[in-house]
């Protein structure tokens, strides 16, 4: 049986591929690059006792009273491990890699959920990119864009992907068809029924496939650390090669309890109705319209309700 | 802004000629569409090209303001007649008019311009949005329309006060009762303002105390708006209620058109004579379930002037006269009693009665009266063996009494 080389055929294809496209490789660069930097300084700039307030407002608002005592605690306990700034670069590596993916994601759920034969094509690639090992990902970025942040921002976002794509196309197929025939039957044009229909009603699905491109975001970060991405990423990398164990469970908590946060925060958000404050707040405002007597409509306390 | 018919009572408000659906492509539905053609049975076709043929070779008229109502078993393709009108469904052969305008024809944005502004549509699953408040979905249409912000809420106002439900306007529809739910469907039908109502099933998801109200809502504001509305139903009872003509679906192929009263006295084949033998209140039912007392009735010894006032103010034309064991004697009709009233006669002779009524025992089927309520200036007397007369039957009464849904 003669050896295939595959292998080396996509080498060759990268190598090429580096060859042809230095500008566009660099713009990309220069754009995630600005981009993280930015929002690290955001979140490392300001000192802790300014953040931790702010991120459990968040979650009061989002989950309430619970998370944001939770909020409080954990990462109180981050900063007192001296682990608040990687945390911070972390969660900015996170959030950009979660939006590009979210921004890529959506789009080609919503082509997927339209055309059959987008959802024939995409449905394998989606496929490979889940099941291809994580490690997978960081060599052609690190080809690409060289050791440090952005390798890691690139290959955590097309990591984290996948289900953003997928739950997308499951919300809008899931969208009950007699609601979009309402829809063209009062004379909606498509893109009115997407933007005001489809994408509302299946905005419980996409929350959660949100919900996880972060989630996978965040795991995909530590071992973007490998690429030098900085962060909670770097700590546990180099407490696992200088088996520092003291460090390693330090670090591993880090992303342990950031995880836990965003994952609880994003999931109130998909949750149908909000159960945070938020809810409460909008609902104490709109009270008043619906609480008086039916005599009269309301119109000046409409806007306060929608 | 409805449409005045022009041209006289030919004008149609939604006119179908040969309308035929067949779901499948190719050269299988050509051959479905050949089959069906030489008057091969829906059953065959499917099995012989494996398409459906939902619809097959319908015509029909409606008229503008009237309850046309299309009824047939599950599956007889009532949901695809009904969205092939406003084309949902494109139809695989035949041709729609709505007010003498061809729907083939259209591209899309004349279509949605019509879906619009000509028809609008409820549904049996009510297919609100539910991420909006009652009053966003009544307005949904005239949303689509664009517009003035204040009239579009002055049409929804409108149109959820003609429901009863202005005051929960502001609710969710996730809120609401299943009844609730379908009044804001209705609701944001009406704000459209649109000349064409398609209901497909709008009931059939309510149970059968709101699916009452329901049609009494319905048979009120088509007298006040009369609008031209297209009903699907499965209930004969319902298509009875509501029906000025029914259109009877089987299979895809239209069985019957007419009026209730013509469909049940003359069922068109032995299928509608099946249907109508189902309706099992049609037999249970008898004429002391629908008796009325009598608005009016005479005896030989009135005076004619009286009984003619009288007569007018009960807006009738003609009495039955009692002798005093109250034994029905004849009918007297206002024609003769003008003529009394100019002669000074006081009283009502035996000659002048006539004998232009039916009678009936108590205990007869609705469906032995069914063919003999209406027929005559006087209600159908119902009377006991010595000709007593115990109440009257009304057409009225019958037909309401088919509708009503059975208490078991
Ligand atoms: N989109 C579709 N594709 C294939 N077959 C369909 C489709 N819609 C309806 N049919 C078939 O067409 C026939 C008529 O359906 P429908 O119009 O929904 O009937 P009804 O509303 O009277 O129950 C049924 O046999 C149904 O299975
Ligand atoms: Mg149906």
């Amino acid at each position: 049986m003669p050896r295939i080389e595959l292998g080396s055929y996509v080498e060759d294809f990268i190598t090429w591929l580096l060859r042809a496209i230095p500008g566009v490789l660099d713009a990309i660069s220069a754009v995630v690059t600005a981009i993280t930097d930015a929002l690290t300084l955001a979140l490392t700039g300001p000192p802790f006792w300014i953040w931790i307030p702010v991120l459990a407002l968040a979650a009061l608002l989002v989950r309430g009273v619970g998370l944001a005592v939770y909020t409080l605690l954990a990462f109180l306990l981050i900063s007192s491990l001296d682990l608040w700034a990687e945390t911070m670069e972390t969660l900015a590596v996170v959030l950009v890699a979660a939006v590009i993916a979210t921004a890529v994601g959506v789009p080609l759920g919503i082509w997927a959920a339209r055309k059959r034969a987008a959802s024939a094509v995409l449905r394998p690639i989606l496929d490979f990119m889940q099941t291809t090992p994580v490690f997978v990902y960081l060599i052609p970025a690190v080809f690409f864009f060289g050791i440090g942040a952005v390798p890691g921002v690139v290959a955590t976002t097309i990591f984290a992907i996948p289900p953003a794509v997928r739950l997308t196309e499951l919300g809008i197929r899931g969208v009950d068809p007699e609601v979009v025939e309402a829809a063209h039957a009062f004379g909606a044009h498509p893109r009115q029924i997407l933007r005001e229909v489809q994408l509302p009603m299946a905005l419980p699905s996409i929350m959660a496939g949100i919900n996880q491109v972060i989630m996978l975001a965040l795991s995909m970060v530590v071992v973007a650390g490998l690429a030098g991405a900085g962060g909670l990423g770097t700590v546990v990398v180099s407490a696992v090669t200088q088996l520092d164990i003291a460090a390693g469970f330090e670090g591993g908590l880090a992303v342990v309890l950031l995880a836990i946060f965003l994952d609880r925060i994003t999931a109130g958000l998909a949750q149908r109705p909000l159960t945070g404050y938020w809810t409460k707040l909008r609902n104490r405002q709109s009270a008043p319209a619906t609480a008086r007597p039916a005599t009269e409509p309301t119109p000046a306390a409409a806007p306060a309700a929608g | 802004m409805s449409a005045v018919s022009s041209t006289g009572s030919e004008a149609a408000m939604i006119r179908c000629q040969g309308l035929t659906k067949v779901f499948g492509s190719g050269p299988a539905a050509t051959e479905a569409l050949e089959l069906s053609g030489r008057g091969v049975g829906r059953t065959e076709i499917q099995e012989r090209t494996g398409v459906t043929l939902a619809v097959h070779d319908v015509s029909f008229d409606v008229r503008p303001g009237e309850l046309f109502v299309v009824m047939g078993l599950s599956g007889s393709g009532k949901s695809t007649l009904v969205r092939l009108l406003n084309r949902l469904i494109e139809p695989s052969g035949g041709t729609i008019e709505i007010d003498g305008r061809a729907l083939g024809g259209l591209d899309d944005a004349e279509l949605r311009e019509l879906r619009n502004r000509r028809m609008s549509m409820v549904f049996q699953h009510f297919a609100l949005l539910p991420h909006r408040t009652v009053r966003q979905n009544a307005e949904y249409g005239l949303q689509i329309r664009g517009g003035a912000e204040a009239d579009r809420r002055e049409k929804g106002e409108w149109a959820l006060e003609q429901v009863g439900l202005a005051d929960r306007a502001e609710a969710l529809p996730g809120e609401l009762s299943g009844g609730m739910q379908q009044r804001v469907g209705l609701a944001r039908a009406l704000a459209s303002d649109t000349d064409v109502l398609l209901m497909d099933e709008p009931y059939s998801a309510l149970d059968p105390l709101i699916r009452r109200d329901m049609q009494a809502l319905l048979l009120r504001l088509q007298r006040e708006l009369n609008k031209t509305v297209v009903f699907i139903t499965h209930d004969l009872n319902e298509a009875m209620l509501l029906g000025d003509r029914i259109l009877l679906l089987k299979d895809g192929r239209l069985v019957q058109v007419g009026t209730g009263p013509e469909i049940l006295a003359a069922p068109a084949d032995d299928y509608v004579a099946d249907f109508v033998a189902d309706v099992d209140r049609t037999r249970v039912l008898t004429a002391a379930d629908v008796i009325h007392q009598p608005r009016l009735t005479a005896h030989l010894d009135d005076n004619p002037a009286d009984l003619l006032r009288r007569l007018g103010e009960a807006e009738s034309t003609a009495a039955y006269v009692l002798d005093d064991e109250g034994r029905v004697l004849g009918v007297v009709h206002d024609d003769w009693l003008a003529l009394a009233q100019a002669t000074r006669t006081r009283e009502i002779t035996r000659e002048s009665l006539t004998d232009d009524y039916l009678t009936t025992g108590a205990d007869r089927p609705l469906i032995d009266i069914l063919q003999q309520v209406g027929r005559h200036p006087v209600p159908l007397a119902v009377v006991d063996d010595e000709r007593k007369l115990l109440g009257v039957v009304p057409r009225a009464a019958v037909l309401a009494a088919l509708a009503t849904p059975s208490r078991s």
